[in-house]
């Protein structure tokens, strides 16, 4: 098991080094994305202004707090809690995130299923576990929301958060074919039959 | 003609503007301060598990739990979709349609003045008013108690990914009590890390289907160390507990004992045709606050 510290963006040959099992801490920059970020960038073709090429994407909608526009602050925002949603409800997303805006690592809960472990695995990708409900610590992890894109669809826009140490995060699924769910699901459905019979229910 | 007001006896009566106060105090404090049954569930979980993984992430958890604390933070980004449990005790007056208004008023001025995420769309067109509230929302519910003059309000901001994690069955007598027992394994197998665990496993059984999920709902966000009020309940609350943690589902999904911290059951009565089952689930973050009206002031707890 190896801990990995990557400054965003990566290249495919650094994600591809990711195995499932691995560590790794996030630095500088983190895009924050959602159900309806997906929904109106995919189903209904709108486009952001962010190059997502080579960087890591986070299943989240945060609460904000209005501020005003300065400095590197491009947003109008700041961060009063950022956490991270249950990743399955995207999972149709994966491969699209991946081929058209070259997006290389999903941060969520939960898991993805065989299709984003299929584009994982074809075009060079990884999904990094964050404990789900711990969000006023993974709050700590974010300095800034430096901007903004679909606003329209606030909470659930796309955000560029500034980040410093955003992790450590379990490698869940790999570019290898390694997914930690895929084990765990195999093994409580072995289990299943067992549990069954002590209940008299088989 | 018929009494209309018993004499002698001085009612409590709780006025709208302290309910809104309450409704607003008690979203906030229920987003940020676990309850202390659910903290003692982490400490018992961490004793007793004895996977590495798992370990890590209920220390994570029970970190986080303490960061908010220290911080004034929410425990969870996700502010759910508010919850008012209304409990009205004996001899208390009380506007109920002012209650109702007072309740999402509190509700809007928590999410505007916190602020909190407003986590509420409209169903179809996908609108968020960003006021935590819309039609038919915040859920109340309204029963009556035997508490002598107390109005008891319990907000429970109920977390998105466990409530995907709700499920009903309408089996029948013929499939007996060994398929609602598989339902629930299956069902707990089928939502895995989604719904964060370790979790509190709401089981229905009995009522007609809208009662069999609220009885998973009761079940669901009952405190810690509680029990079923029916024996037979009771009974199926070990055993389903016991059966969920054999499965090495884990916290969040990737492995470990501590899939549950319980599985509560709550029974109705129901039809000689039907043996109704309902799943629905509450995530690590298992949130509540509660605020208790009665003549010697308010009492803010869980």
């Amino acid at each position: 098991m190896t801990h990995h510290v990557l400054p965003m963006p990566i290249t495919e040959a650094q994600v591809r080094e990711l195995r499932a099992g691995d560590t790794v801490t996030l630095e500088e920059t983190l895009f924050g994305i959602r159900d309806a970020t997906q929904i109106h960038m995919f189903d209904r073709g709108r486009r952001t202004k962010f190059d997502l090429n080579g960087h890591a994407v986070v299943h989240t909608a945060p609460n904000l707090r209005k501020v005003e526009r300065s400095g590197t602050n491009h947003s109008g925002y700041e961060a009063v809690c950022v956490g991270t949603t249950t990743s399955d409800r995207m999972e149709r997303f994966t491969r699209p995130l991946m081929e058209r805006e070259g997006v290389r690592i999903i941060i969520g809960k939960g898991g993805l299923r065989e299709g984003s472990l299929d584009a994982f695995r074809d075009l060079g990708g990884a999904y990094l576990a964050v404990v789900g409900g711990a969000a006023a610590l993974e709050t700590t992890w974010i300095e800034a929301v430096e901007d903004v894109d679909l606003d329209d669809l606030n909470p659930e826009s796309l955000y560029k958060f500034r980040i410093k140490g955003f992790g450590p995060l379990l490698v869940a699924m790999d570019a290898h074919g390694g997914s930690l769910y895929a084990t765990v699901n195999a093994e409580a459905a072995r289990r299943r039959q067992a549990v069954l019979e002590k209940l008299g229910a088989a | 003609m018929t009494l209309m007001t018993k004499p002698g006896v001085e009612p409590l009566r709780v006025e709208p503007e302290a309910i809104e106060e309450a409704a607003k105090l008690l979203y906030i404090r229920a987003c940020k301060i676990l309850p202390d049954d659910i903290k003692a569930g982490f400490a018992r979980l961490d004793g007793s598990e004895t996977d590495a993984t798992a370990k890590t992430i209920l220390a994570t958890m029970i970190e986080n739990i303490g960061v908010a604390e220290r911080m004034d933070n929410l425990l969870c980004q996700d502010t759910g979709i508010p919850i008012f449990n209304v409990f009205v005790g004996r001899n208390v007056q009380v506007d109920g349609w002012a209650l109702k208004q007072a309740i999402a008023a509190g509700t809007a001025r928590a999410t505007r003045e916190h602020p909190l995420r407003s986590s509420v769309v409209h169903p179809i067109t996908r609108q968020n008013e960003h006021t935590s509230c819309g039609e038919r929302v915040p859920v109340i519910n309204i029963d009556f108690t035997d508490a002598e003059r107390e109005l008891r309000i319990e907000m429970i901001p109920k977390g998105s990914g466990s409530e995907n994690g709700s499920f009903l069955q309408m089996l029948i007598p013929a499939d007996g009590v060994a398929a609602v027992k598989r339902f629930v394994v299956d069902r707990v197998i089928q939502a895995g890390g989604k719904v964060c665990p370790p979790t509190i496993v709401g089981v229905g059984v009995g009522g007609t289907s809208d009662l069999c999920m609220h009885l998973a709902k009761i079940a669901a966000t009952r405190p810690l160390g509680s029990r079923c009020a029916d024996k037979e309940g009771e009974r199926l609350e070990q055993e389903l507990s016991d059966a969920v943690n054999a499965l090495g589902i884990g916290p969040q999904g990737l492995g470990g004992d501590s899939t549950a911290f319980a599985v509560h059951v709550e029974t109705a009565a129901t039809h000689i045709t039907m043996n109704p089952v309902a799943v629905n689930i509450q995530c690590h973050s298992a949130r509540r606050a509660s605020a208790t009206f009665t003549p010697d002031g308010i009492r803010i707890g869980f």
